[in-house]
């Protein structure tokens, strides 16, 4: 998103170092909670999920240098349950240049809303194979589910107002209330 | 959009998009599972008055990929024998609930006229020696993979053969000069248009003068009518002048592309096994046309146009 978003209208919720040290935070709880990285695959959701989840990535592969760990992207816009509330974005393609089935996949996104992105990317992700577990890692987690989804991993639980507007970016985390919204 | 009947209904904008589209399509063509939920409900009907084998099966590949449901109508088994007309068919099958047609037909403007008369999206695939828009996004699609040219300014297309009676041309002349191309048509006199001089492309009569100044040779099939109607003297004249032989393989330059619509008239327009050709993209047309298809019925069907058009 724009830089606009940070100007005197938006709140900032997470600084730029905020976000890095929960995405170092979360590297280290994907290591933990899956006892190494044996058969792990980060994929993260275009477009927002795909910088956080090489960044992910980044770290593990410090964390634990002996395996690379695979990371894809997937393009979940011909799976959304809403299609034609969103366009599809033209580029960000879809890209999982490895077998899926048997592997334990760490579903990356930037903001967990509704949960409906993350619906249509577990039925995205069967196209590639049978994981043997899919987890979900989120930068902020904002609230407001309508489907029965939670996150494994979390950078921060940010409570919204449903009009609000949430950008995350390596700059920092920011909300901008809608003023067109009722109170 | 609505509809796609024509490469300048499509303009340079909606042209572009749908090669973009097309990108996210083919991924989805090359998973282990290559189907997706987007069209879900949607149906999609093709009334097909011409033969045809790759744009029909293309298209309703396409729409299962997308999970569309698909009704063929077959001329030759239809109430069309009992005297049923044109806009009764679609009217009929309108009412069983459509939300596209993809229509061929041999007369011009059919498209058109059907789309007065349904609520559904049109799509044509053919109509007489006038458009045939998806052939030209499988060829711009094909020359954009090929060369990963975003638009093909500099690029010197030659488009070879019957153009007088090709559709396929005058969407493709279209295609490419919107995309910044330079064509040339070449063919005998008789085989082109009475009045080209209003086209945006420059004439040749003789293959062997363009041949190796092309970046991409387009070869046209010449249908074996045309010389029972004296277009051309034989069909052996034809081939030695605008065929494409071993000899004229050897004089393109190195990284030309050739190209063919189909379906191939082996020993008249091409003299060669198109396997030969170093640089032939007759096969990735095929292939391609399955994802640019997806990418037409999308962005028609998939309610609000994802290209940021008029929905």
């Amino acid at each position: 998103m724009s830089k606009s978003e940070s100007s005197s209208t938006s709140r900032e919720a997470m600084t730029a170092a905020d976000v890095r040290r929960a995405i170092v935070r979360i590297a280290h709880e994907i290591v933990e909670r899956n006892h190494g990285v044996d058969g792990l695959a980060i994929v993260g959701l275009q477009r927002g999920g795909t910088w956080i989840a090489e960044e992910i990535a980044a770290q593990i592969n410090n964390i634990e240098k002996e395996v690379k760990v695979p990371v894809g992207a997937l393009d979940v816009s011909l799976h959304r349950d809403d299609i034609g509330m969103r366009p599809v974005s033209l580029g960000a393609i879809s890209n999982i240049p490895f077998d899926l089935s048997g592997a334990t996949v760490v579903v990356v996104d930037d903001v967990l809303y509704t949960g409906r992105t993350v619906r249509a990317a577990m039925e995205g992700l069967n196209n590639y194979g049978r994981p043997r577990a899919v987890q979900l890692a989120v930068l902020v987690d904002r609230g407001h589910r309508e489907l029965p989804i939670r996150p494994d991993f979390v950078g921060k639980n940010l409570p919204t107002h449903r009009a609000d507007e949430v950008s995350a970016t390596r700059d920092g985390v920011f909300v901008t209330p809608n003023p067109q919204a009722k109170p | 959009m609505k509809h796609l009947r024509s490469i300048d209904e499509l303009g340079l904008d909606g042209l572009t998009g749908l090669l973009q589209l097309t990108d996210h399509m083919a991924e989805i063509n090359q998973r282990p599972v290559p189907k997706v939920p987007a069209l879900r409900g949607r149906t999609v009907a093709s009334l097909f008055f011409e033969d045809s084998t790759r744009t029909r099966l293309s298209f309703e590949t396409a729409a299962k990929r997308l999970s569309a449901d698909t009704m063929t109508f077959n001329v030759s088994t239809s109430s069309v024998n009992k005297g049923e007309s044109l806009r009764d068919t679609v009217a009929t099958i309108t009412d069983m609930g459509v939300d596209a047609f993809v229509v061929r037909h041999k007369s011009v403007g059919i498209p058109w006229q059907i789309s007065q008369w349904t609520s559904a999206s049109i799509i044509n695939a053919g109509d007489g020696a006038h458009q045939h828009p998806t052939q030209a996004l499988v060829d711009c699609y094909t020359i954009r993979e090929a060369t990963h040219a975003q638009n093909f300014s500099g690029m010197k297309i030659a488009i070879v053969g019957d153009i007088k009676h090709s559709r396929v041309a005058r969407s493709n002349i279209q295609a490419f000069t919107l995309l910044g191309a330079s064509v040339v048509l070449v063919a005998p006199p008789t085989l082109l248009p009475p009045d080209v001089s209003h086209w945006p492309v420059s004439v040749s009569h003789k293959l062997d003068e363009i041949i190796d100044k092309v970046d991409v040779l387009y070869m046209l099939r010449l249908q074996s009518e045309r010389m029972a109607q004296g277009h051309v003297p034989t069909l052996r004249e034809y081939s030695e002048q605008y065929g494409l032989t071993h000899k004229r393989v050897l004089a393109l330059k190195s990284d030309a592309i050739v190209m063919h619509p189909g379906p191939m008239n082996r020993g008249v327009e091409m003299q060669i096994d198109p396997s030969d050709v170093k640089n032939s993209l007759i096969h990735r047309q095929v292939a391609n046309g399955v994802s640019v298809r997806m990418a037409v019925l999308f962005e028609l069907l998939g309610s609000g146009s994802s290209l940021g058009g008029q929905a």
